[in-house]
């Protein structure tokens, strides 16, 4: 009599190591994943902050290149210290400020046309267009993966356990970053 | 850069992916990239020196058709070594949802991955046995292309997530020189453009039962054109009931308008090669307008109608005429003006063969390669995956 219960209790024991195991081997693997997601999430910010440095980058080496007039040249100066200078909070007005400004000045009636005729102009045009197409893929990028690291922090395990850490939950990067109509194409 | 291309159908069975990566992997080594493929394909395929059979393809019921695919342990071992010997800077997996090589590359790989969607679909492929699988090599796909709108949209309601938009290129070059039809004599440069009643002719191609490819227009400016110019000819292919068409013309001009209906590649080209004057009247609902491409590449004079995306694509009119959508009394005038003006043809022509140069491949390989160079800043490159990662 006494062995079967020895014998049960047993089985009780190893059915709740095999439960415990399972559960913790379960949120290793969301742990993991949501992990990944954050790595993710950090390199697309990497990726979009060097993309949005190197388009404020081009758009002042082009305000200083001689290339322009110098009113223009201070539009474009200014967007662009402007986008390289605003702290967080600022930051995605001043980098939309930065795409208008581009437009306002590339979309002038024969902008392209007569820079193009300059020499380096064509090589600036194009420099100039790589880095704001750059923007745009890059924070499509960065806005996916934090579109995917939001949703899982959602799912109900990882709020009532802390698998998520101390990482803070990521924001969206909204700006306005349409590339200039005639960089396009 | 290195590239490594990941193909999820067999290599040499016709089919929009596959020609999409053959012009990708063959514009990035014109600019002077490493490109190397690895596809479904037997051992004893002979094959392009940058492809890499990864192994037979098996036919599987797969987004309502059959996919010629490859997976299984052979597949998988050939993909990892594959990732392991290439030390690429970024890997490019395309349809990563199809149940092929895509997966196992992003199971096999770390680092840069770049994933370009292709198919539009209905109905959800993300049910809850396959999501698990699917969601975890999707996630690691750092930057997504999707080649159309309808593609995107599907990645955004049934995969979750956005990516960027860029379309198909243009095989320019395909287009460029090719005879007339038989019995057609071609873009005539000289002054004997139709009104003397030796010929002259009109060009259209498209779904000929689709109201909003624009035919009904055309056919009532033909009524005045054909009345004007007694030797003028209307050239239509594209699928669509002939008779139908047939029975909206007047029976006096019905022998000038000649329909091929649906025709092969080959002679779709000799087709843009056999008109004076290339009309597209879309009434609407064209996002870019694969067709206009192909009659730029092709160097027709072309006559479209003023929606935006034309207006878009033809600069404005300077690369093609532009008429008021709808309007076929306009058609006929702007027509007629083409058909006497040789000159005028021969500027068109010109302006619409060096306009299209955006859309060819080489200009769809200089953003691809922005987004590699987005994802791949770091510089680690791609790495093997640790087995269960």
């Amino acid at each position: 009599m006494a062995g079967t219960m020895l014998y049960d209790w047993i089985i009780d024991v190893l059915f709740w190591v095999a439960v415990a195991f399972l559960l913790a081997v379960y949120v290793s693997w969301r742990a993991t994943r949501l992990d990944r997601l954050h790595v993710r999430v950090e390199t697309a910010r990497a990726a979009l902050d060097a993309a949005l440095v190197r388009r404020a980058a081009v758009a002042l080496e082009l305000a200083a290149s001689r290339l322009l007039d110098p009113a223009t040249s201070l539009v474009l100066a200014t967007a662009a210290h402007e986008a390289r200078t605003a702290d967080a909070e600022s930051r995605e007005f001043a980098e939309s400020d930065l795409s208008r400004a581009l437009r306002a000045v590339v979309d002038q009636p024969d902008f392209a046309d007569t820079l193009k005729a300059k020499d380096d102009g064509q090589l600036v045009l194009d420099e100039l267009g790589g880095a704001a197409a750059k923007v745009v893929y890059a924070r499509r990028f960065y806005n996916d993966a934090v579109a995917q690291a939001r949703t899982a922090r959602r799912k109900m395990l990882i709020r009532v356990l802390p698998l998520a850490g101390r990482a803070p939950l990521p924001d969206f990067f909204e700006i306005d970053d349409d590339p200039p109509l005639a960089l396009r194409g | 850069m290195k590239i490594g291309i990941v193909c999820p159908y067999e290599w040499d069975v016709p089919g929009g992916v596959q020609q999409h990566i053959r012009d990708l992997a063959e514009a990035l080594i014109g600019l002077g990239h490493q490109v190397s493929v690895i596809a479904p394909a037997d051992d004893d395929t002979p094959l392009e020196p940058f492809v890499v059979p990864a192994g037979r393809a098996v036919p599987v019921p797969y987004n309502g058709s059959v996919g010629r695919v490859a997976f299984g342990f052979l597949s998988a071992g050939r993909v990892r070594r594959w990732i392991n010997e290439g030390g690429f800077d970024v890997l490019h997996v395309h349809e990563p949802a199809a149940p092929s090589l895509g997966i196992l590359a992003c199971w096999a790989a770390d680092g840069p991955i770049v994933g370009t969607f292709h198919a539009s679909y209905q109905k959800s492929r993300l049910v809850s046995v396959t999501a698990p699988i699917l969601q975890s090599a999707l996630e690691k796909i750092t930057g997504r292309i999707a080649v159309s709108e309808a593609a995107r949209k599907t990645l955004v309601e049934h995969l979750g997530g956005d990516a960027v938009l860029i379309p198909n290129g243009v095989a320019t070059e395909r287009y460029a020189m090719a005879d007339p039809l038989p019995g057609w004599k071609g873009r005539t440069d000289g002054e004997d453009g139709a009104r003397d009643g030796s010929g002259g002719a009109l060009g259209f191609l498209g779904r000929m039962d689709e109201p909003r490819k624009g035919l009904p227009v055309l056919l009532r400016a033909f009524e005045i054109l054909g009345r004007e110019r007694p030797g003028l000819r209307l050239l239509l292919a594209g699928p669509g009931d002939a008779s139908d068409v047939r029975a909206k013309v007047s029976p006096e001009l019905r022998d000038r308008v000649v329909i091929l209906g649906m025709v092969s590649e080959e002679d779709k080209v000799r087709a843009y090669h056999s008109v004076d004057v290339f009309v597209a009247p879309n009434l609407g609902g064209e996002s870019f307008g694969i067709v206009l491409a192909e009659a730029m590449s092709a160097g027709a004079p072309i006559l479209a109608s003023d929606i935006e995306a034309f207006d878009r694509v033809l600069l404005g009119g300077r690369a093609g005429a532009l008429f008021p959508v709808g309007d076929h009394e306009a058609l006929a005038a702007a027509a007629g003006e083409l058909l006497d003006d040789p000159a005028r043809r021969k500027q068109l022509s010109a302006e619409a063969r060096a306009a299209v140069r955006r859309y060819d491949w080489s200009a769809v390989a200089r953003d691809v390669l922005r987004v590699y160079e987005t994802v791949a800043l770091d510089g680690t490159g791609v790495v093997e995956s640790g087995l269960g990662a």
